[in-house]
């Protein structure tokens, strides 16, 4: 499908022109059209965030109570009864540290793995990038992310931790966790669309992955010659280096975060060009 | 004139049955069991395939077809014609399987109101979430955002959850959003049937306004009185192929005649293969207007006979018939009178008066009964038939509320003015 586009309000006579013709192959990835369609991501992104706490009591309340609720267990069950050591640093702020983009990955992960299968009226009745629809999942995660960012913000004050100048790196960091869950989320969606199984591996998927990556645990802990194996996972890299920007604790190494960089982007390419080859038959086959 | 829509040998395949299995765990299975049976059996494969290619279907074939800028076209046809699939293809929800499309400028497709609404967001949320789903831009639904608001007449619930809306309201509200979408090409599924009457005559008005502003549409309906309303120009879908094109009211008359795929009869010749049982057999179901010649309308009585061997000597048999919606509603059920066949074949006719059904897809069941109480034979959906609307005088075009449509009797006088009162 090629397409150029034009978008102007003005009644002049505009020139667009659309062919549709069969989809045969691989196709370029068109990110242009996702431009194009940014406001509608926008809408979308906009819609799960508000849509998400409505009619229940505490609110967005629910941003900041979850990665409580999960810090003062990991803090009780890991850093009490199994003393876990947390690297010089209290653990309740050792772990959140981890929790916070571990449960922005993992949510954004759940969500964007069923973004089309949930979507299933829209993909049926109106035309739009599919893509929209798993990006969307990964922007509307954000809110929740900023709003537990400040609670951490508020315990660093407490705990009297200041932080580095690896600080401004921190954007890096996010951004890196929601390629991997973009990247990770478009294989996962458009498997879904085919085969129902991916909704039963999602969960346990994301419990595995957890365990895989420090959320509770120090990476000191992780045996010297598994430490290569271990960054493979790009987690290990977001988790390692929001410790070091907020925590000014173990800075990682550039292998930590280089290959962790090279193997989302690897996972994120090779998604959009499966997601695209699929693309077509969406709206036949969900 | 410009082409603005040019549509060259499309096509559109589907298969059926196993085109996909929806697990994973199944396909892994299934396709070990492909490879033991081919161990087993290095013929099977190809006998495997031969059933694949049985299950496909061509849901469009060979659609040529060439729409010029400011046209508004109907495409009429039966359900299961093809007519869905060509909209899905144009609004490029689905890609054709071959052929190509050509347009020329912004395509806005209507193939339902209130798409992508969520019920737990206010109106005012909703009419922009709804208009960029649509491919509005921001800054054109803020532009347009009081027209549609006074459109739909819910300025008082605009910030109101959706959720708590009533059905109309909700309606009015989608099709709002949905009218003020002004593409150079506008593809539209009957959405007229919604609403209420003076909802509907708004619609009517809004999409002749398109159409005379120098738009193309593209009108999908089963509505003939609304075709003929708006179209120039008809195309006629018949199993996934163009029919007919042409002048509005030659096709959509010839349309109406043919009715191409219902079921107005069934002839059982062989007696082996005549449905039923040991005790009864039917051999032929007719439906026929009266005069024979008419379109089958809401004011054509209609003539309902069928044929049936009855293997048991002396027994008091009657038919009982069902009517029913398309949707399955019972409509009525009548019961010839019963009485004492002795073995062989029995005809029974029953007529239909017009000005009774309203128009719609019907389908008709009927039972063979023994001794007024036990039914020995039902024979489901025997015949299938369209009733169609006829010219109203009325300029109201929506669907004629109510299953019947009966023509009764009413007084009207005129009795005092009002200065009495």
């Amino acid at each position: 499908m090629i397409e150029s586009k034009n978008i102007n309000n003005c009644s002049v006579r505009q020139t667009i022109h659309i062919r549709i013709s069969p989809s045969l192959g691989w196709h370029s990835l068109n990110l242009k059209e996702i431009w194009d369609y940014r406001e509608l991501l926008g809408m979308l992104a906009w819609r799960d965030a508000t849509v998400r706490y409505k009619q229940s009591v505490v609110g967005i309340g629910w941003a900041v109570l979850q990665p409580i609720m999960t810090m003062i267990i990991f803090t009780v069950i890991f850093g009490k009864f199994a003393k876990l050591p947390s690297d010089g640093v209290p653990y309740p702020i050792f772990t959140y540290c981890a929790l916070l983009p571990w449960n922005y990955f993992a949510r954004s992960l759940g969500d964007s793995s069923d973004s089309l299968v949930g979507s299933s009226h829209l993909i049926t009745k109106v035309y739009f990038p599919r893509l929209i629809l798993p990006i969307s999942k990964v922007f509307a995660g954000l809110i929740d992310f900023a709003i537990a960012f400040v609670i951490l913000l508020a315990m660093m004050i407490l705990y009297g931790i200041s932080p580095t100048k690896g600080l401004l790196l921190l954007p890096i960091f996010i951004l890196m966790a929601m390629i991997t869950a973009l990247g990770v989320g478009i294989w996962l969606t458009a498997l879904n669309v085919m085969y129902r199984d991916v909704k039963f591996v999602v969960p346990f998927l994301i419990q595995f992955w957890m365990y895989a990556s420090p959320v509770a645990y120090s990476t000191s802990l992780v045996p010297e010659q598994w430490q290569w194996l271990y960054s493979l996972n790009p987690m290990v890299g977001v988790i390692v280096g929001f410790r070091w920007a907020l925590l000014g604790k173990a800075a990682p190494d550039i292998f930590v975060l280089l290959v962790p960089v090279i193997v989302t982007i690897l996972i994120l390419i090779s998604g959009l060009y499966f997601f695209k080859r699929m693309e077509k038959m969406f709206a036949d086959i969900i | 004139m410009s082409t603005v829509i040019h549509i060259e040998g499309l096509g559109k395949k589907y298969k059926l049955g196993q085109v996909h299995t929806h697990l994973l765990s199944e396909k892994i299975g299934n396709s070990l069991r492909s490879v033991s049976q081919k161990i087993k059996n290095p013929g099977s494969a190809a006998v495997r395939r031969s059933v694949k290619h049985g299950n496909e279907i061509w849901a469009l074939r060979d659609v040529n077809l060439q729409i010029n800028a400011g046209e508004v076209v109907g495409v009429i046809g039966r359900n299961g014609a093809g007519k869905s699939t060509l909209l899905k293809i144009l609004s490029r929800i689905t890609g054709p399987t071959t052929g190509w499309i050509d347009m020329e400028g912004r395509v806005g497709c209507l193939l339902e109101v209130g798409t992508g609404f969520h019920p737990e967001l206010t109106g005012r949320e909703n009419i922009f979430l709804n208009g960029a789903i649509l491919g509005m831009t921001k800054a054109e639904i803020k532009r347009k955002f009081d027209d549609i608001v006074a459109f739909s007449e819910i300025e008082k619930f605009l910030d109101t959850p959706v959720k708590r809306y009533s059905s109309g309201m909700y309606v009015r509200l989608a099709f709002s959003v949905a009218a003020h979408l002004d593409p150079e090409i506008l593809i539209v599924d009957e959405v007229l049937a919604v609403g209420d009457a003076s909802f509907q005559k708004k619609c009517l008005g809004k999409m002749q306004e398109v159409s005379t502003g120098g738009r193309t549409v593209l009108f999908v309906s089963h509505n003939m009185t609304a075709v003929r309303e708006l179209c120039e120009r008809v195309v006629w879908l018949n199993d996934g192929k163009v029919a007919r094109i042409g002048n509005t009211d030659k096709i959509v008359s010839e349309y109406l005649h043919e009715n191409a795929g219902a079921v107005h009869e069934q002839v059982w010749t062989d007696k082996e293969r005549m449905p039923g049982n040991e005790k009864v057999r039917m051999r032929m179901a007719r439906l026929s207007p009266e005069p024979e010649d008419a379109p089958i309308s809401v004011n054509t009585p209609l003539i309902v006979e069928f044929e049936y061997w009855n293997a048991c000597p002396d027994t008091e048999l009657n038919l009982t018939l069902y009517l029913n919606s398309l949707e399955g509603t019972c409509v009525f059920n009548s019961d010839s009178s019963p009485q004492i066949y002795p073995a062989g074949f029995i005809r029974e006719t029953c007529r239909i008066p017009g000005n009774l059904l309203n128009d719609g897809t019907y389908r008709m069941t009927i039972m063979v009964v023994k001794d007024r109480s036990f039914d020995i034979y039902k024979h489901e959906d025997i015949l299938v038939f369209d009733v169609q609307d006829v010219e109203r005088e009325c300029r109201w075009y929506g669907k004629w509320p109510g299953f019947v449509r009966p023509q009764l009797q009413w007084t009207s006088k005129y009795i005092e003015t009002s200065k009495t009162v």
